[in-house]
């Protein structure tokens, strides 16, 4: 039983790092429609200049903070390059362009910072904490505790101010925002420019953990299954389908795979989401869509 | 004055309905394939012919089975290279465990092979849309890698993982050399594709693309989504399992699981798009695209003396494909297809420009 709440307890909060990816996907596609296939490599490459500018040895807050500039930057070229020309063409458009983009990105980031691995250590604790017997890592607890001040803002963000109710508007129809006066072009750096800080958020958890590496892009594709589990447009969505899939996944992974040949984690989030699809189409807390003809 | 079509009247209906009912579009079909069936194969070495023409051909077949998918029924796939590698794996199976198999037969039935898998992964497609769907295709891409990569039986219990292909002969002819597994690729490329032209003018095809355009509105109109939908999975997986089963027979010879992974699934996807969304001449354009672009990066770093080095050029291409992406998505979202056809444009009146 103990081992059983200690796999669990330990997919939740590895879920909740998947959360943190999962929500910066939300974020764009809430607030203009996006689906960023890019924000995996957003990650990589706000967690390689992060790392890279720390290993000039300069101080930590100067590091975050030319990181975050690097980040909104970044979401500035992307408006001005990729969204601009792109205004009002299907989805799907902006969904390809997208995924050029993620590729454009990481090579951009490799180009700038290299290929090497590179270990992050940012100072928060690693010490695994005896809590009523169960061994839990402090690191975890800590992402847990980033995840939820994240939402947390997020949530305040979009419901009580101005800017993100104009980002909710844009979401619902570009043409009719624009028609308002909502600037779309400033709303849209804005949208991707939080976007890129949390994605700094998750490529420091995630780096920490596994090392500033090519393969943060791959979380991405752990991120993906809670995403549309959740539901796309939903920020409790992306937290909820990441503890899911996150303790799901443990659980399935030790009582499960032994049988079938292990390492079944590749895939088992995909089909759980897969499956609780087929009865909500939209995820678990994703808007519902009336199609009309 | 070149591609005037005025004064080619058709008296049957059976030359009204041809697959090129004009003229000059027939003389054109003529000498693309007498060049591909004769000058290339003679003028063509060893290296132009296994390393390039045979990988475009396969790539070709595939991307047009993504491009039956995503380009017709309008349903994203990321999910190619699974289907792929399901081809690629029956084929091994059915030729190490049946041997009496012709090869011909073998494609054929790993084709379907790959068809059903894609059916049984498009039944979701019945009721899951939009992203929901493309991101629920990974799961068929993941799984079946697992698969190949896990279950010992589908590789025959080989120790590294890999399979490879025993020693080819079609009607009695041996197919060692490189030049004839050309042709044999060339021929069934050539099939499928005039298949795939006649199937997308068909009422089938026409279906496909009212789900495309509106799944409600064609439900409405009397489309039955089941059949439509998933004859588009089917036929699209049958094309990429057929092209996976050529990719390890006939152009690599051993080939594992992660071949067909997700970058190969991207591969494709950017052959369509930078092809052509919805053409089946925009299959083979993206393709040749996409399998000449890194030769040329090659090429071009050669005349700097090789100044950079493996790694950077990695970078440059991944950076160069994300690029051209977003470029023919601002520029040209019909793609490379679209180019061809407003050249026809003017080549109706050029050079007489009234």
């Amino acid at each position: 039983m103990t081992f059983f709440l200690e796999v669990l307890v330990g997919g939740l909060l590895s879920g909740a790092m998947y959360s943190l990816v999962a929500l910066g996907f939300v974020l764009i596609f809430k607030a203009s429609g996006v689906f960023n296939f890019a924000q995996g490599a957003m990650v990589l490459f706000s967690a390689l200049t992060l790392v890279s500018l720390l290993e000039k040895g300069w101080n930590l807050w100067m590091c975050l903070g030319i990181t975050l500039a690097g980040m909104v930057f970044l979401a500035y070229l992307i408006e001005r390059i990729v969204l601009r020309p792109l205004v009002n063409q299907p989805p799907l458009a902006l969904f390809l362009a997208t995924i050029g983009l993620a590729f454009a990105i990481e090579g951009i980031a490799q180009a700038m910072w290299g290929t090497q691995v590179h270990g992050l250590n940012v100072g928060i604790p690693d010490v695994p904490l005896n809590v009523k017997g169960l061994l839990i890592s402090e690191f975890d607890i800590f992402t847990g505790i980033i995840a939820a001040v994240l939402v947390a803002a997020l949530a305040l963000f979009f419901s009580k101010t101005r800017v993100g109710r104009a980002l909710r508007a844009v979401a619902d129809d570009h043409e009719a925002a624009l028609t308002v006066g909502i600037p779309l072009r400033h709303i849209w750096v804005i949208v991707w420019a939080v976007a890129g800080i949390v994605a700094l958020v998750a490529g420091i958890v995630w780096g920490s953990r596994v090392g500033v590496q090519f393969s943060l892009v791959l979380i991405a594709y752990k991120a993906l299954p809670a995403l549309i589990l959740g539901g796309l447009d939903s920020v409790p969505g992306a937290i909820a389908g990441g503890l899911l899939i996150g303790a799901s996944e443990k659980l399935a992974e030790v009582y499960v795979g032994p049988f079938v040949g292990g390492a079944i984690e590749s895939w088992f989030p995909y089909m759980l989401a897969l499956g609780f699809l087929l009865i909500r189409p939209e995820g678990l807390f994703g808007e519902v869509h009336i199609e009309r003809v | 004055m070149i591609y005037r079509e005025a004064g080619q009247f058709k008296a049957t209906y059976s030359a009204d309905q041809a697959l090129f009912p004009i003229r000059q579009d027939q003389v054109g079909v003529a000498i693309l394939l007498v060049i591909a069936y004769i000058v290339v194969p003679f003028v063509g070495n060893d290296y132009w012919l296994g390393s390039i023409f045979i990988p475009f051909l396969v790539l070709s077949l595939a991307a047009l089975g993504l491009n039956i998918l995503t380009g017709y029924a309008g349903q994203l796939s990321l999910g190619t290279a699974g289907f792929m590698a399901v081809g690629a794996f029956a084929a091994y199976n059915f030729a190490i465990r049946v041997p009496a198999i012709p090869l011909l037969l073998n494609f054929a039935l790993s084709g379907l092979c790959a068809a059903c898998v894609g059916i049984l992964f498009g039944v979701p497609s019945l009721r899951i849309k939009g992203f929901y769907l493309a991101v629920a295709t990974l799961a068929s891409q993941f799984f079946i890698e697992w698969l190949f990569t896990r279950v010992g039986w589908f590789t025959n219990y080989s120790t590294s993982g890999v399979i490879s292909a025993p020693p080819l002969s079609i009607f009695g002819h041996s197919l060692s050399s490189v030049w004839s597994r050309y042709v044999l690729t060339l021929a069934i490329v050539t099939v499928m594709a005039l298949g795939a032209k006649n199937m997308v003018r068909s009422s089938v095809g026409r279906a496909w693309m009212a789900v495309r355009d509106m799944d409600v509105a064609a439900e409405v109109i009397g489309i039955r989504m089941l059949r439509t939908k998933l004859l588009a999975f089917g036929v699209s997986s049958f094309y990429c399992g057929v092209a996976g089963a050529l990719w390890a027979f006939l152009y690599l010879g051993t080939v594992e699981p992660q071949a067909f992974d997700l970058a190969r699934s991207f591969q494709i996807l950017f052959m369509i798009i930078i092809g052509g969304v919805g053409s089946i001449l925009g299959s083979f354009l993206g393709a040749a695209f996409i399998v000449l672009l890194p030769i040329f990066i090659n090429i071009g770093s050669g005349m700097f003396g090789h100044a950079f080095r493996a790694d950077t050029i990695t970078q440059i291409e991944l950076i160069l494909f994300g690029g051209l992406i977003i470029f023919f998505l601002i520029v040209e979202p019909h793609g490379l297809a679209r180019l061809w056809r407003i050249g026809k444009e003017k080549l109706r009146l050029w050079p007489f420009p009234y």
